[in-house]
């Protein structure tokens, strides 16, 4: 078990450098640097003009360095520029330059500044995340359970009554985006032209003090898509454990169904849903985008898209960093998860 | 449910059962009755199909939502079954009646501890705390004979073996002391010696607790060791049910007598009394005759009294408890002699032309060992040593996990060889994977596969798929010239030239075996190896499918490399029989020789394992103790040396010490054992045959 942890982690590390170095480099292509440079420098420089304004910020050195100063791992460049100001990587702009420190990247806690939300990548990072980690939660505590149990009621009795409405209903959530449902529920809940103005079309108040009347729409729009999926996942997980022999063999031995259902099924069937739920915490930042924007909460989703209209290349790696770093980590919990609930995995 | 109850057990009268689709209901049992005594134990046989395991889900009200009961009545201690309340029934279940599955990992949950699994049950119905069931649980697997029950209940069902998790199931069965015990093929997915040991296992039990018993199967040596009555069922009916035997020595039925002629039963043999297969195929449920089920197959059918209408069972005069479904049962002479097959003289073998030299497959089975997994080594072949004549049937026994696959891959190319050396005609072909031989040695080298159902493409037509092989071959010039060549094939395997333009799916077993055969032909193969060809079959279909191998075999002088654990089969076709054990060859001789004392004490076991359906057998008894190791992990010494009955006839600890060297006796038998000369010479036959001696 502590093997299956560590070579887990051990992965994970891997995969989080691959995709860092993907991300720093697109976000470190050429056309992107000259917008840099005409954003920060001047709208209308010449071509000779940004290269060496990009020089003088270190921008011109070769990738690998680049990646490894920002992760901190190469001594951060001290540059005596073209035009006469000495800068250094890990001095702020415009502080005189004496006895910098040599290192100043990702893994010292330096995730360097927002250009355009003026402010630390962290403390920007910390605060946004904390926002939709709230929203998150909220997501999680209505869609699992609900998903769970509309799951497993639907699969108990296969081609029930009950099997077919739930099912149904799943399918209608799954196959309606966030995009779809979102302004569909605000139209329908948000506004009076059904006469159901019962919750508001924004959570911008709810960063601050969320309650059921600003909470609950986004929650909702984010939960329904998710709930149909892992409920289809899961009825078909319980209906083959329904008909395994085991199954069977309960029945037989006089279990009655309630105890067939909790006892003998409900943890083989738990099985394979749970890594679908697992893959659903990444799949949510999509939705968290969506319904950030579309609810104006400034949030982590929010942040990414204005970190990405606006060319704010720090903030996007930061953001990016944070995004692959939650998709490891539930990967890994996926698998230990895995391992907890099926035994042939745990003591082979 | 009373104590004191002495009336049956089991009573079924006159039961069907049907089940239903959107388009039609069919039936799957009819017409059935039988009782069963306190104490007693029934065996109900026949071939896959005939609804012996339906009679079985019927007596436990299990039928699913498509099957339904649709007359009759079946009784348990004098009530009702068929119209008892969920309640009522689920409190008969598992205490009452209790049922043994025939896949033992399929039926226990993957994800419950089995002691968990096992306490359930007397919780359940006797409401006793769970440090009593504990305590039943660690007496029961004991009962059960395995060792170390703590270690056992902590353990999950994928910790243990195929013959373990039977025992377990088998313990579950028993937790609550029931009256009637259901066994549906209970050993069918075992090892022969393992085999062995749980039926001893499950009679011992059975007579130690009192249980009835309904043993269903389909193989007539196990019903004999085992039960006291029969029932003989053929599609959807009982054909004939009596004591054993009646059944077995006075049988009463075309069908009961023609499956006991289909079966190889000792003394049979393919050149001097080879089988009678049964013609033609298993009807389908929905596509029954009229009259007598088994009318057309029959070879005492007569038009307008068999085919007119249904058939009762009826009473045999003087035995009161033996009933035959047959209305000329007292117009048929019993006694005649079976009608000879062509008697055909044997083929000598001819020269060598395939060499094994101490030819050794190793596997190296890594765990991931970038991250410090530990690689181990699987030992599949250990130095084989053999030849094969042309034209002759060498067969290999063993039982799994002996390695006997392993070599076939490996002569087939799939596999190269560790060490050691295969000639084919004096060309060496250990180190030539298959993509590498040419074609005439693919072609000379065919495989005939265990099971007909997986092994043929199901989206391309029979007769496209033998094309292919010949395309493969590249043998015939033109399209119309591998045409006629494929439907020579056909007509060789005995199939219609109509089934050529058929896909897999319309064919049955047999026939699906029979096709497989004609695509191992289609090259002319000189060395064919059949991997247990005929154990996925039906009984009735297994002796056709053997004989038309035997037949082509000696029309083209293949030679057979019969690769089974079945010895029944072995000794009725092979001429020279190679007994593997854990990748080690451990006796080779004629098939005279190894079914003939002396034996190597593993052949003994394993011809002791054997079930026979023949009453005038007698055999001596030697159940192995434990499992067979783990080729990863093997025994010092001799392989055999850990469940060995003779291993104190040694002196001290050889055999756990050496390996033994293969001894030559008399007349070219080897084997590979430390006994001393005159312990072999003591050795007694393993099976008597009313006086004088056969095996």
């Amino acid at each position: 078990m502590v093997r299956l942890i560590l070579r887990s982690i051990m992965g994970l590390f891997l995969t989080a450098l691959c995709l860092t170095f993907l991300v720093f480099w697109l976000t470190n292509l050429a056309p992107n640097l000259e917008k840099l440079a005409k954003t920060q420098g001047n709208a209308r420089m010449t071509d000779a003009a940004v290269e060496s304004w990009l020089a003088n910020r270190g921008y011109d050195q070769a990738l690998p360095v680049k990646y490894g100063e920002w992760l901190g791992v190469v001594p951060g460049y001290v540059i005596d520029g073209s035009d006469g100001t000495t800068r250094a990587r890990c001095v702020e702009a415009g502080a005189p330059v004496n006895n910098p420190p040599r290192f100043c990247g990702v893994l010292q806690g330096d995730w360097g500044y927002s250009t355009v939300l003026r402010d630390d990548v962290l403390t920007i990072i910390g605060t946004r995340l904390g926002l939709t980690a709230k929203l998150m939660a909220c997501v999680m505590a209505i869609m699992i359970p609900g998903a769970l149990i509309m799951g497993v009621l639907a699969g108990m009795r296969e081609g029930s009554r009950l099997d077919r409405s739930l099912s149904t209903v799943s399918i209608i959530t799954t196959a309606t985006p966030e995009y779809v449902s979102g302004v569909v529920l605000i139209a329908v809940f948000a506004t009076g032209t059904f006469g159901m103005n019962w919750f508001k079309g924004t959570a911008t108040s709810a960063m601050e003090d969320a309650n059921f009347q600003n909470f609950f729409l986004p929650v909702m729009t984010i939960a329904l898509y998710g709930m149909g999926y892992i409920a289809r996942m899961t009825r078909a997980s319980m209906t083959e454990v329904m008909t395994a022999q085991y199954i069977r063999t309960a029945r037989l031995k006089g279990v009655s169904f309630s105890n067939i259902v909790l006892k003998h099924a409900l943890r083989n069937a738990l099985i394979a849903p749970f890594t679908v739920i697992m893959l659903q915490f990444p799949w949510l930042l999509n939705g968290v985008v969506i319904v950030e924007t579309l609810f104006n909460y400034k949030g982590f989703g929010w942040t990414l898209v204005q970190a990405a209209s606006n060319n704010d290349i720090e903030l996007l790696l930061g953001v990016s960093i944070v995004s692959v770093i939650v998709v490891l980590v539930t990967q890994l919990l996926s698998d230990i998860g895995y391992a907890v609930l099926n035994p042939r995995i745990r003591l082979s | 449910m009373t104590e004191t109850y002495t009336g049956p057990i089991l009573e079924i009268d006159n039961l069907s059962i049907s089940f239903f689709t959107r388009l039609r209901e069919i039936p799957a049992v009819m017409d059935f009755s039988a009782t069963i005594m306190p104490g007693d134990s029934l065996g109900l046989v026949g071939e896959s199909g005939c609804g012996k395991s339906t009679v079985a889900l019927g007596v436990m009200q299990d039928l699913g939502v498509n099957g339904r009961i649709v007359g009759g009545s079946i009784r348990f201690k004098g009530e009702e079954l068929t119209t008892m309340s969920p309640d009522r029934l689920r409190a008969l279940r598992g205490r009452e009646i209790a049922m043994i599955y025939q896949e033992p990992m399929a039926s226990l949950n993957p994800a419950m501890t089995v002691g968990a699994q096992l306490i359930e049950v007397p919780m359940i119905h006797e409401g006793i705390s769970k440090g009593d069931a504990y305590a039943r649980a660690l007496e029961t697997v004991a009962d059960v004979k395995l060792p170390d029950p703590k270690r056992i209940l902590k353990a999950y069902p994928h910790q243990l073996s195929g013959g373990q998790q039977q025992r377990i199931v088998i313990a579950m069965a028993l937790m609550s002391k029931p009256s009637l015990l259901i066994l549906d093929e209970p050993t069918t997915a075992l090892d022969v010696t393992v085999e062995a040991a749980v039926v001893q296992l499950v009679r011992d039990l059975g007579r130690k607790y009192g249980t009835s018993m309904l043993f269903i199967s389909h193989n007539l040596g196990l019903v004999l060791d085992t039960c006291d009555r029969i029932n003989v069922m053929y599609s959807g009916e009982a054909v004939e049910r009596g004591s054993i035997a009646d059944v077995f020595d006075d049988m009463q039925h075309p069908y009961t007598q023609a499956l006991f002629r289909a079966i190889p039963l000792p003394g049979a043999s393919k050149t001097t009394r080879p089988l009678k297969a049964i013609p033609g195929n298993f009807p389908l449920p929905d596509a029954r005759p009229k009259g007598c089920n088994f009318g057309p197959r029959c070879d005492y059918f007569e038009a307008g009294r068999c085919d007119a209408g249904p058939i009762p069972m009826q009473r045999i005069t003087g035995d009161d408890r033996h009933l035959t479904r047959c209305i000329k049962f007292n117009a048929i002479d019993w006694n005649a002699p079976v009608t000879k097959a062509i008697e055909t003289a044997p083929t000598a073998p001819g020269k060598v032309i395939l060499r094994m030299e101490d030819l050794k497959k190793y596997y190296d089975t890594r765990g991931n060992t970038a991250f410090g997994g530990v690689s181990q080594v699987v030992k599949a072949n250990e130095s084989l040593t053999f030849d094969a004549r042309e034209a002759e049937t060498l067969a290999i026994v063993g039982e799994s996990g002996c390695g006997k696959s392993t070599f076939a891959k490996v002569l087939m190319g799939l596999e190269t060889a560790t060490s050691g050396n295969i000639t084919l005609d004096e060309k060496s072909i250990s180190d030539v994977p298959i993509e590498n031989r040419t074609t005439q040695t693919v072609a000379d080298i065919q495989m005939v596969f265990q099971n007909p159902f997986d092994t043929l493409n199901p989206s391309m037509t029979v007769g496209r798929q033998i094309i292919r092989a010949l395309e493969v071959f590249r043998i015939g010039k033109s399209d119309g010239e591998r045409r006629r060549r494929m439907l020579d094939l056909l007509d060789l395997v005995k199939l219609p030239r109509t089934f050529a333009d058929r896909m897999p799916r319309q064919l049955s077993g047999g026939q699906k075996q029979r096709v497989g055969i004609a695509r191992a032909f289609a090259g002319d193969a000189r060395i064919v190896v059949a991997d247990e060809p005929v154990s996925a079959l039906d009984v009735s279909v297994q002796a056709a499918v053997a004989d038309l191998l035997m037949d082509i075999q000696a029309r083209q002088n293949t030679t057979l490399l019969f690769i089974s654990h079945d010895l029944s089969i072995v000794r009725y076709l092979a001429d020279r029989v190679l007994v593997m054990y854990l990748g080690h060859v451990v006796e080779l001789g004629t098939t005279e020789q190894v079914f003939s004392p002396p034996y190597h004490p593993y052949t003994e076991a394993l011809l002791s394992a054997v079930p026979i359906a023949d009453t005038r057998v007698t055999k001596r008894r030697i159940v192995l103790k434990g499992e067979i190791p783990s080729a990863m992990n093997p025994p010092p010494g001799c392989p055999f040396q850990t469940r060995c009955p003779r291993k104190h006839q040694v002196a001290g600890d050889l055999c756990e010490r050496e390996l033994p060297p293969m001894r030559t006796l008399s007349d070219g038998l080897q084997i590979k054992c430390h006994l001393p000369d005159e312990e072999f010479a003591a050795m007694e036959p393993v099976i008597q045959m009313a006086g004088n001696s056969v095996a």
